[in-house]
């Protein structure tokens, strides 16, 4: 059977984004995937000249709508070890609440779309239904529903009072109920069980490798987890990275099906040990220096490298995102697979391609 | 009487393109949010199609840049006449927050004429759904 | 930067990353920071068990810098990368783009380079015209 090259995306109805693979196929089995990017290139690191360092946590809050808390979080850390800035305690349990409540949802959507690619619509239904409860809580916590802006170099924008919370905590048990009925049709389901077990399996060895992040490294049986370095407020809570074995998209269901639930606990968690206090302090000063800052994102670890020289502007700031080094792992995991399996293989690592791209 | 049963069931099923083309994923979210029980386009008739040569209504959501414009031109020009445009988010409308940045273009209408605007960083679902029934109103009028 | 930073040369980059590698350090990225009109600075960052260990190499922007994909498969993206927007080449490159993984050739050159941007505003409008 002769080579046949066939383009993938980049307007694909199983992805919400454009990303463009082209696939050489010999007789329905993937031989070689080069992937080609640019649809979504902004260039935003480059707006870091134009606006000061305040006004970049809006920026980069909208590299990804998807985890937008969580990018902030990150710049917001990177700028604050460069000027020295203690956040006050409260500020920082706020952060986590907001970090698990995005990664939750970011969890709930994939979950919802990964079923949606190997046509289970029932269950993308279920899941969107629940996620629009955690829409709910930004919403009414924030203002906003994907693009919260709650935090600010030195603290955070916004308090929860106690009658929030406790709101939060009946809404958060009536989400883990929800999930947990959904439990058994997410992992056992034969339809689910036939298109993910054994689907592009990524050993330890070659997960660790090839450098990937997040659950696709956890799922191949890695404990990687950058919470665990305990920025914020994540050093005074209990948790265990969620780790899984089979590096199949199996796996990686699972590790973000667990995660889901591990945010929960997390939320819990900081609302029953925060404590009371300011919630931003005043920054002074112009950042000056280099500094890597890194967390957990839904999708891995997401690392930024800042530079300042002292102006209002940055030098030069560097987002290097999950995705961007998920990628590889496509490469690795697609080479002697169906052609119908594609898009589920493509879809399990979670691609986020604004954020690759940035 | 067949001009009428056409003009019925293109006004009670609309059927819709999405495009992402360089959002930040927030409006690409709440679009897609908008097909999910709580908000519910179905009941309007309104299904997402993958396929430009089945749409009605071309839903673009994010900047233009210089590489997606070529898609953004294509995927419109295979779309069926009549057709209705509506950009969503700032992104859309001017390029919202990254329009001084060097890769974009602008606004949506930089490439295609478009029909109606959705405001807001990011849409919310509501607004989105407003804009949709709006453009329908458009289209009846096109249509007659 | 409070970890580790060790500074490499052109000859030395691929022998140090393979010497890092065996002990069992995960690539995580690259980094290109433009210094002054004719020098930049690429810095390699590694990491194990969640410690950071930096290389900085100082180049001139006409260096050819070899390509550590061939010692980690995975850096040819964010090679490719810093190709396209800093204008610097990298050599042996596992996949090369040749400077067209996210900028058309129509776009301006080397955007991330302070010392050779065009005002974006004009070059932007431009580039579209380029294409119809
Ligand atoms: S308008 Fe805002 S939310 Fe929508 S794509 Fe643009 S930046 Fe993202």
């Amino acid at each position: 059977m002769s080579k046949t090259i066939i383009p993938f995306g980049p307007q694909h109805p199983v992805l919400p984004e454009p990303l463009h693979l082209k696939l050489t196929v010999e007789d329905e089995v993937v031989t070689e995937v080069i992937p080609a990017l640019g649809f979504v290139h902004r260039g935003l690191e480059k707006l870091s000249e134009i606006r000061d360092f305040h006004q970049m946590v809006q920026v980069v809050e909208r590299v990804c709508g998807i985890c937008s808390v969580i990018h902030a979080m990150c710049y917001c850390h990177g700028i604050e070890e460069m000027m020295g800035i203690e956040v006050p305690p409260r500020a920082k349990f706020l952060r986590v609440i907001w970090s698990e409540l995005h990664r939750m949802q970011s969890h709930l959507l994939w979950l919802g779309l990964f079923a949606d690619s190997f046509g289970f619509e029932a269950l993308f239904m279920q899941f969107w239904k629940i996620r629009e409860k955690v829409m709910d809580i930004s919403e009414s916590t924030t203002g906003n529903r994907v693009i919260v802006s709650v935090n600010v170099v030195g603290g955070v924008r916004r308090d929860l009072n106690s009658e929030q919370i406790s709101w939060i905590l009946t809404l958060l048990k009536e989400i883990e109920q929800e999930i947990s009925a959904l439990k058994k049709t997410l992992l056992t389901d034969y339809t689910v069980t036939k298109r993910t077990v054994g689907k592009g399996v990524l050993t330890k060895h070659q997960a660790y490798g090839i450098g990937t992040v997040g659950p696709v490294l956890r799922g191949s049986g890695v404990v990687q987890d950058t919470r665990t370095l305990g920025y914020a407020a994540f050093n005074e809570l209990n948790f265990e990275p969620v780790v899984e074995s089979d590096g199949d998209c199996y796996a990686r269901t699972k590790v973000r099906f667990r995660e889901t639930l591990q945010s929960i606990d997390l939320i819990r968690q900081a609302m029953s040990k925060i404590p009371n206090g300011e919630i931003n302090v005043k920054v002074k000063g112009k950042p000056q220096g280099e500094v890597v800052s890194r967390v957990e994102q839904p999708r891995g670890e997401l690392l930024y490298y800042i530079k300042a020289d002292g102006n209002k502007n940055l030098d030069r700031l560097r987002i290097r995102t999950p995705t961007f080094a998920n990628i590889p792992a496509i490469l690795t995991m697609l080479p002697g697979m169906y052609l119908s399996d594609v898009p589920v293989i493509v879809l399990s690592i979670d691609p986020c391609i604004s954020c690759t791209e940035r | 009487m067949f001009k009428k049963l056409i003009r019925n069931s293109r006004m009670k099923s609309p059927w819709l393109l999405h495009f992402d083309c360089g959002s930040c994923n927030g409006c690409d979210i709440e679009v897609l949010a908008c097909l999910t029980p709580v908000y519910d386009v179905e009941r309007f008739g309104i299904i997402n199609v993958g396929n430009p040569m089945h749409a009605d209504l071309f839903l673009v959501t994010g900047t233009v840049n210089s590489r997606n414009s070529m898609v953004l031109r294509n995927l419109y020009e295979q779309m069926p006449n009549p057709k209705i445009v509506v950009a969503i988010g700032s992104c859309g409308l001017s390029g919202g927050i990254f329009r001084e940045a060097y890769n974009v273009v602008g606004g949506v209408d930089k490439i295609i004429p478009v029909d109606v605007y959705v405001p807001g960083c990011p849409a919310k679902p509501e607004a989105i759904i407003d804009g949709v029934v709006t453009g329908l109103q458009k289209y009846d009028r096109i249509v007659n | 930067m409070k970890e580790e930073t060790i500074p490499v040369t052109k000859e030395t980059v691929i022998g140090e990353t393979a010497k890092i590698k065996i002990e069992g350090y995960r690539f995580v990225t690259m980094t290109c920071v433009e210094l002054d009109e004719n020098q930049v600075d690429v810095i390699y960052h590694f990491d194990e068990n969640l410690q950071l260990k930096h290389f900085r190499l100082t180049v001139s922007k006409d260096t050819l810098i070899p390509s550590i994909s061939v010692v980690y498969q995975s850096a040819f993206l964010v090679e490719n990368e810093i190709q396209d927007l800093f204008g610097i080449h990298f050599d042996n490159l596992f996949i090369d783009y040749r400077r067209t993984l996210y900028l058309g050739g129509e776009t301006i050159a080397a955007p991330f380079c302070k010392f050779t941007v065009k005002r974006t505003d004009k070059s932007a409008p431009a580039a579209v015209q380029a294409e119809t």
